[in-house]
């Protein structure tokens, strides 16, 4: 019995694979032209469109438990209050992708009439995003942006370009001009680390940071233990490092932390995106001389405004449109959907005691 | 007691009671729970679960175990991510895929069939290896642009209606896997091994072979849930999957799968498997938050194989007191 089993297993395993191997010649990665359909845009935009009350607004940031993100969904509470909307935070421990596709079925289902995401993965969402904006849900992007196809708006919160070419300049400033320097980024995939660092690979390749070289891009996953190991691994590999860059609030904290309790204090620079009440002690220790960021709470309170404005028809997410977003005023999307909230700050020891968050 | 009394009162009747009776009230008090479209949600989140628990309660029935799935699952999606890249057609991918996966369950299977090593140790160390492995051919990248036709069929319905297109494959190998264990020799051979395995040995049954082949289907059918997860997310990673061995022993042992081998039914488990994902997506509607998932969890897991063993006792004691009254008469 045993055998008859088996040949049959192994009859209908070899068929398989000969079915496999005929059907060779099929859709590939060139011949794959076609891409899933987006939801479609709506009419026209009517800026005169009062602002809907009562809009159920939902956060999800690409994790919880992170500091930054309280920050931002904070501002974003704010926001929804003002416009007497329905706030509702929901999101991952850990920042995958898969995670946080479970979430936003479970907010198509409660009906919402706005998401706020960002990102672990440009791709990975984009199917449930594009059956939110189905059912009639609008999707802002913020912090972290999704495929353009798969969401209305995205929240910049400074151009890319800003970002990359200030964390070159306070690299370049921190090095001396000259010697080498490494990234310490957060999750591999991230939509928001990935720009950066392409931007700032483009600076480096400029003649007058000729002098600069980028010997690693080290991933923390915005985990705190495995930020600060892989601070460890990058001195140690390269003793002569100059600069640690890290453009994630989880990463330069460990890396500062690590630094400024061991021999390369002073000897090594730390800079990058941070939080200043997290950074403020490195700073006054000396570990950290500049760092940078813009306030995580306005990109919440524009994200929520932005989401309300979509939603109530005044925007629909095409270049050029205008809208006002209460306190922080009037804004423009710019292409692709993209609204960008202002330039970053630089932080150091002489003003970082203004700033509380 | 009688033959219909001891049917009802067994766990896996408890479970699949339980698992109609948490269906019908979350229909009814929690709101957009009984919707076509979350009906997808649902059959969508159980998907990687269903399947890999069905070779998974084969082999847990016979004694062993195998923990390397979520990694083999892993595996297959980095190589999938890799040869996509490397220009190969989807078609001739798919079942590359699952060739490797059962070639990973037969290296398990040789480990432990001809070797005679524990299965707990070698799938914990499988389990390492071939994440490790996983994470030498992809790196930490991801490979996002799968053709849309396969990741459509994946998380689409039949027509656009409410029945979604992986219940079919899911239905498939649900009655292929219950034939075999509840209606065949070979299913019964499985039970004799679990019970004890020097027996089956001495009645006939090939126990190492037996044992072999099912890692080889374990794997196999891990190999196929991996390119499904990666279709369904349209994202090959060398982390997907990642702690999905957990989620699959607690619901096949929720199901009233002895973890010591030997008894266990295959609709307990496909209870067992509802019953979780059910809870988890009404709990969520409800906004209850993942930690406390996790509690609701872990408790029913532990529920499951304390209350059993509770009652065993109970029984045997209640049947020890009976005889002692029965000798003083």
């Amino acid at each position: 019995m045993l055998l008859t089993h088996r040949r049959i297993l192994s009859a209908s395993a070899a068929s398989l694979l000969v079915l496999g191997i005929a059907a060779c010649g099929g859709t590939t990665k060139d011949s794959a032209g076609d891409a899933a359909p987006a939801a479609t845009q709506s009419g026209a935009a009517d800026p005169n469109a009062k602002l809907k009350e009562g809009l159920k607004i939902a956060y999800l940031p690409k994790q919880l438990n992170n500091p930054y993100t309280d920050v931002e969904v904070g501002g974003g509470k704010v926001a929804v209050g003002e416009l007497k909307g329905e706030y509702k935070l929901v999101g991952p421990n850990d920042a995958s992708a898969s995670s946080q596709v479970s979430y936003i079925n479970t907010l198509i289902q409660q009906q919402q009439d706005v998401i706020v995401v960002a990102a672990n993965d440009p791709n990975a969402v984009c199917p449930s995003l594009n059956q939110a904006r189905q059912a009639g849900i609008k999707v802002v992007s913020f912090d972290s942006d999704a495929s353009k196809d798969c969401r209305d708006a995205f929240i910049n919160q400074a151009t890319t370009e800003g970002i990359g070419k200030s964390l070159v300049e306070m690299a370049s400033e921190l090095a001396g001009g000259a010697g080498e320097i490494a990234i310490l980024s957060a999750t591999p995939n991230a939509t928001n680390q990935n720009s950066w660092i392409e931007v700032m690979k483009t600076e480096l390749a400029k003649p007058e940071n000729a002098k600069l070289k980028l010997v690693k891009t080290a991933y923390g996953n915005d985990d705190d233990q495995k930020s600060f190991q892989e601070a460890q691994g990058l001195l140690q590999s390269y003793p002569n490092l100059k600069v640690i860059v890290s453009p994630t609030t989880v990463g330069i904290a460990a890396a500062s932390r690590y630094v400024s309790s061991s021999n390369y204090k002073g000897k090594v620079a730390i800079t990058g995106l941070g939080l200043p009440n997290q950074m403020r002690e490195y700073v006054k220790d000396g570990t950290v001389k500049k760092f940078a960021l813009w306030n995580p709470a306005d990109i919440g309170y524009l994200a929520a405004y932005t989401g309300a404005a979509l939603a109530s028809g005044q925007i629909t997410g095409k270049e050029g449109e205008k809208f006002k977003a209460g306190k922080l005023g009037e804004y423009t999307v710019g292409a692709a959907g993209e609204i960008v909230l202002g330039p970053p700050t630089e932080f150091t020891a002489e003003n970082i005691d203004k700033f509380n968050f | 007691m009688s033959e219909l009394k001891r049917k009802l009162a067994s766990w896996d009747s408890i479970i699949i009671l339980l698992t109609v009776f948490v269906l019908v009230v979350a229909s009814f008090s929690v709101t957009n729970f009984g919707t076509s479209r979350n009906f997808t949600f649902l059959i969508l989140d159980l998907l990687p679960i269903v399947l890999v628990a069905l070779p998974m309660t084969f082999i847990i029935v016979t004694g062993e175990i195998d923990l390397s799935v979520a990694s083999t699952l892993g595996l297959a999606s980095s190589i999938m991510g890799y040869l996509w890249n490397q220009g190969l057609s989807i078609e001739s991918i798919i079942p590359i895929c699952v060739i490797v996966g059962a070639i990973l369950g037969a290296i398990n299977g040789f480990l432990v069939t001809g070797l005679g090593l524990p299965s707990l140790a070698v799938t914990i160390g499988t389990l390492a290896l071939y994440r490790g492995l996983a994470l030498v051919v992809l790196g930490d990248g991801a490979v996002a642009d799968f053709p849309f036709n396969y990741t459509g069929w994946v998380t689409g319905t039949i027509g656009g209606g409410s029945i979604p297109n992986v219940l079919i494959l899911i239905v498939a190998l649900a009655v292929i896997f219950g034939v075999i264990l509840h209606a065949t020799p070979f299913g019964r051979s499985l039970y004799a091994i679990g019970a004890n395995a020097q027996a089956a040995h001495f009645s006939g049954i090939r126990v190492a072979r037996t044992k072999f082949w099912l890692y080889v289907v374990s794997g196999a059918v891990a190999g196929l849930v991996g390119v499904l997860w990666t279709l369904r997310y349209s994202s090959a990673r060398a982390d997907n999957g990642a702690g999905l061995e957990l989620a699959v022993v607690a619901a096949v042992l929720l199901g009233g799968v002895s973890i010591f081998g030997g008894k266990g039914s295959l609709p307990g488990v496909l209870a067992g498997v509802v019953l979780l994902a059910a809870l988890q997506n009404a709990l969520r509607l409800q906004d209850v938050s993942g930690q406390a998932l996790n509690i609701v969890t872990g408790a029913l897991l532990v529920l499951s194989v304390l209350l059993p063993n509770i009652a065993t006792s109970i029984r045997s004691t209640w049947q020890r007191r009976k005889l002692r009254r029965a000798a003083t008469v």
